[in-house]
């Protein structure tokens, strides 16, 4: 995976060590993030200060959708109030088809890799509560969206099972469904915030690779008794009908738990870059084992090695070896406000916000740090807490006006404790391709600026 | 693809007297960078666990009866349907079709449709490299401590199945599925043959393709995580 072009983190000269970001007890490098800062921050951060901040609103979004985002070059972010787009209201409105957005509310996921093999990262800071609308879900294609006929589309499930059959998308949504609020989180998520930390990332950039809707469908379990699966399958392979028709060997066990094949997304039907007419959804597991447009089931008795399930989203380890079939995404968080690139206009109360999510079932409890580890308190969830699910915390803070290193952690109901960066490295190495689930931490500068501190030293 | 009935698993007792020989051959080579190992064979590695629910999901709804046993939706698929739907292709042949090419074919085909995105020698270019020079192999398997090493199919592909099922289906990008099975069969074998893996003449087809030993065999070890404290 690959910074976009248009990102301008590069281009800026912003410390890119994987030590860039931290600080907060070494001076030296300290100054260093704070120069990095300063010199990538100056046209998204340096543009609010003393501004509203509304939580998700206008300041926010022109902020990161226009300066970071995928849209318009980089000098075309808002440098001065006075430059901001002028809004001026034309009369009252009157009843539409098709809504649309207020017209300063422009959210826009940053297209990361861009082609065929490509991925958009959902802007984490522009969300409320824990859905995250359809069009802002994040994309990871390996081999371009196709554009599928809902009339033509057949799921075919076969191999050993007793009776292969072909279902239509009518077939599907004739059997009794079920409705689920789950999180879908790319194996290659935190990549960047892991390998190579930089003052100037937005929680998008960091962690922008998740994304909840709530999914409609049937359950997998009913169609396998529908097909009659035999004893002996053990694994199935789901294949979509993209161009490349990828594919991923997925365990019976999860099927017969709470796999389900989807076609609502949100209250519609899936959008086409998430799987329409319908995909697998394996809640919890990584992104990629939900195959999209999927229009193959087989069972069988081993797993197909496909090439996405070895040569990629399998887990290198320092023993020289590399973790297979790693599918369930452990517990992970990220603090969405403040983040890069808002700046705090004054100091006192703020509320610290955030998700929080676990592959495992239910996020027991977040602690959130204001004094770069040395003390945690808990954070109120906000209810619906949801297994498999993002998971909203909020904690409400006093800031003094100096500096701070802000962080938050997990832990689900499997006991599991996100772990810091450094703890991750150290079972998984440096180098390792997936699953960077570690802690992340952000700097609050003396003037309410706000930097990506990476893993923060906890 | 369907595939006759594996065999039995592998006992217990075989496979730790694989694993003891395993280890005594390591140490006889005087290496022992590889302090763990996974299976070879696909059959081999097992369920991970998956995090189970605290209920399954089933059907929600009130029912005006008992719920049937079968619903009856959907259509029996024909012989005919399924074999022009299963393309898959498994470590052990299984779904191989008839064809064959060696790597001196194989260089025609790849200058003609994979040059453009992996480079003149494989190597790399816009897409992932498929190649690691011999000058540029790093002994063990080093992914996870050397950023940067990038994994190709010489130094990180566990089948040579994989091969032949990903290109026919996916590659090339611009056209997916273009390619005939025997250009398949000899642009796989020129990839083997770049990597070392096997000599420039040897005929890759539905026999001698899952019998190629692919140096990344071995390497690969089920996930075992499975939630609470440890760190894994």
């Amino acid at each position: 995976m690959s910074r976009t072009g248009d990102s301008g983190e590069e281009d800026r000269g912003g410390p890119k060590s994987a030590h860039g970001a931290h600080g907060a007890a070494d001076g030296r490098s300290g100054s260093l993030s704070r120069r990095g800062f300063l010199a990538v921050g100056a046209v998204g951060a340096a543009a609010w200060a003393g501004s509203s901040l509304l939580p998700s609103g206008v300041d926010r979004v022109l902020g990161p959708s226009d300066a970071i985002g995928g849209r318009g070059s980089q000098g075309a972010g808002p440098t001065d109030p006075g430059d901001r787009p002028v809004f001026e209201p034309t009369g009252a409105g009157l009843p539409t088809p098709l809504g649309e957005r207020a017209p300063l509310e422009r959210p826009r996921r940053e297209v990361s890799l861009p082609g065929p093999n490509g991925s958009s990262l959902t802007p984490l800071e522009a969300l409320h509560g824990i859905i995250t609308p359809s069009d802002l879900h994040y994309e990871r294609h390996h081999s371009g969206i196709p554009f599928l006929d809902p009339h033509a589309y057949r799921l075919l499930i076969h191999g050993m099972v007793e009776r292969p059959t072909s279902f239509s998308l009518l077939d599907l949504a004739r059997f009794p469904a079920r409705t689920v609020i789950r999180f879908i989180e790319c194996g290659g998520n935190g990549m960047f915030g892991y390998r190579d930390p930089n003052p100037a990332m937005t929680p998008q950039r960091v962690a922008g690779l998740t994304s909840t809707s709530q999914w409609t469908g049937v359950p997998l379990s009913v169609l396998l008794r529908e097909v009659g699966v035999k004893p002996e399958a053990t694994w199935f392979l789901a294949e979509g009908d993209d161009p490349g028709h990828y594919a991923r060997s997925i365990p019976v066990a999860k099927a017969l738990d709470d796999a389900m094949i989807v076609y609502g997304q949100n209250g519609e039907a899936i959008r086409p870059e998430q799987g329409y007419p319908a995909r697998l959804l394996v809640p919890g597991f990584e992104g990629s084992a939900n195959v999209k447009w999927v229009r193959r089931i087989e069972l069988s008795d081993a797993p197909f090695m496909t090439r996405s399930e070895t040569s990629e989203y399998t887990d290198p380890l320092p023993t020289d070896t590399a973790r297979i079939f790693s599918l369930v995404m452990d517990a992970s968080s990220i603090i969405t406000f403040p983040a890069y690139p808002v700046t705090l206009p004054e100091k006192g109360w703020w509320e610290i916000s955030g998700l929080a999510w676990s592959g495992r079932g239910k996020i027991s409890r977040v602690e959130v740090t204001t004094d770069g580890g040395r003390t945690w308190s808990r954070a109120a969830l906000e209810t619906p807490v949801l297994p498999r699910c993002h998971t909203r915390f909020r904690y409400v803070w006093k800031w003094s006006g100096r500096r701070h290193l802000l962080a938050s952690r997990a832990v689900d109901e499997t006991g599991y404790v996100q772990p810091t960066r450094e703890a991750l490295m150290a079972v998984r190495g440096p180098a390792t391709m997936y699953h960077w689930n570690n802690v992340r931490a952000w700097n609050v500068w003396p003037d309410g600026g706000v930097s990506f501190a990476g893993g923060g030293d906890l | 693809m369907r595939r006759p009935a594996s065999p039995p698993p592998t006992s217990a007792l075989l496979a730790c007297a694989a694993l003891l020989a395993a280890v005594a051959a390591a140490g006889c080579r005087g290496g022992s960078d590889r302090p763990d190992h996974g299976p070879t064979d696909f059959r081999d590695f097992g369920v991970p666990p998956i995090a189970t629910s605290a209920e399954p999901l089933a059907p929600a709804s009130a029912s005006s009866g008992p719920l049937p046993s079968r619903f009856g939706f959907g259509r029996p698929a024909t012989a005919a349907r399924i074999d022009s739907e299963d393309i898959d292709v498994e470590p052990d042949g299984t779904g191989l079709p008839p064809g064959r090419g060696t790597a001196a074919q194989g260089a025609a085909v790849y200058s003609l449709h994979c040059v453009k995105c992996h480079g003149p020698s494989g190597t790399g270019g816009s897409a992932r490299p498929l190649v690691t020079e011999k000058s540029s192999r790093i002994r063990g398997f080093p992914f996870a401590r050397i950023p940067f090493y990038l994994p190709t199919v010489g130094t990180y592909w566990p089948y040579a199945s994989t091969l032949f099922d990903y290109v026919r289906k996916a590659m090339p990008q611009d056209a997916p599925g273009s390619l005939t099975d025997d250009q398949v069969y000899a642009v796989s074998a020129w990839i083997l043959w770049r990597n070392d893996i096997i000599s420039r003449d040897s005929v890759m087809d539905a026999t001698t393709l899952p019998g190629v030993v692919m140096p990344a065999r071995g390497r690969f070890v089920l996930d075992r995580r499975h939630g609470g404290p440890e760190v894994r």
